[in-house]
């Protein structure tokens, strides 16, 4: 089995994809749902270099602009859910995902 | 394959599952920031560097920053910042859907014969990268700048306390 380098980046950021979901779905706190949202977000970033630089027809700068692109989205997810966490923990004194089953404080 | 990228790729993967495994909060926080710069190592072996800044000036920088400000906003005040471990009802579930995605996603890649380039690509510059982003590409950058100063104002509104009437319940 002959792995190019293009195969072995698709691996890494599986990996890394699948470690931030076993975070996401295993751990009932809030934030470290989000950070394991986060990773899985780099793992995606990490696909798009991967394929924009060994891919078949490198365009100019595509994968870099992707990813610039979803770095600026990802930063504003993560500024809008820990503000949520925040709010949460305001209103409930805990931020266990299990207890912050409505809404209104 | 160099063994730098396998340095890298081990490096940022072993420090994610750890931080995702850990019981403390903030050294997860921590170990997060670190798997953040391996990726942006990452970015360095693949040639693409402003990305590699941006990574460290985001990630690193700055939403390691503000996972710690809520870790510490958020902790109660007795144990110190551990959190329970994940039950084995979660935990369970969560490792057999995320290993059968690993799976899954192994077998697609080992088993496609995927077309690399003969040749690396030209170096790609920052002066190319802006001359692209002011140019073609000028709209969706506006857009993104409006998207981040609606998504921050909202965060401020979302974590701001509410007026002095309607503060928070009693402990």
């Amino acid at each position: 089995m002959n792995l190019s380098p293009l195969h072995l980046c698709l691996l890494f950021s599986s990996a890394l994809f699948c470690v931030g979901l076993i975070g996401a779905l295993s751990r009932g706190n809030s934030i470290l749902v989000l950070l394991g949202v986060e990773l899985m977000l780099n793992a995606g970033n990490i696909n798009l270099i991967a394929f924009w630089r060994f891919g078949p027809a490198p365009a100019e700068g595509t994968g870099v602009l992707f990813v610039l692109f979803a770095i600026a989205i990802a930063a504003a997810e993560a500024a809008v859910g820990l503000a949520l966490v925040i709010a949460v923990h305001r209103h409930q004194r805990n931020i266990r995902l299990q207890e912050a089953n409505h809404l209104r404080g | 394959m160099s063994l730098a990228f396998l340095l890298i790729a081990f490096l940022t993967v072993a420090t994610a599952a750890v931080a995702m495994a850990l019981r403390n909060l903030v050294r997860s926080a921590l170990l997060l920031g670190a798997s953040w710069a391996g990726v942006a190592a990452f970015y360095l072996w693949a040639g693409a560097e402003f990305l590699a800044f941006a990574q460290v000036l985001v990630y690193v920088g700055a939403i390691s920053m503000v996972v710690l400000f809520a870790v510490l906003l958020t902790r109660p005040s007795r144990d110190e910042g551990a959190v329970s471990p994940a039950s084995a009802g979660r935990l369970l579930p969560a490792l057999i859907a995320g290993g059968s995605v690993l799976g899954v996603l192994v077998g697609a890649i080992v088993g496609s014969p995927l077309r690399t380039a003969a040749k690396p690509p030209l170096a790609f510059t920052v002066r190319e990268l802006g001359l692209q982003l002011m140019g073609p590409h000028a709209a969706s950058l506006v857009v993104v700048g409006a998207l981040l100063t609606v998504a921050l104002l909202g965060a401020v509104v979302i974590a701001a306390p509410g007026r002095p009437g309607d503060r928070e319940d009693p402990r």
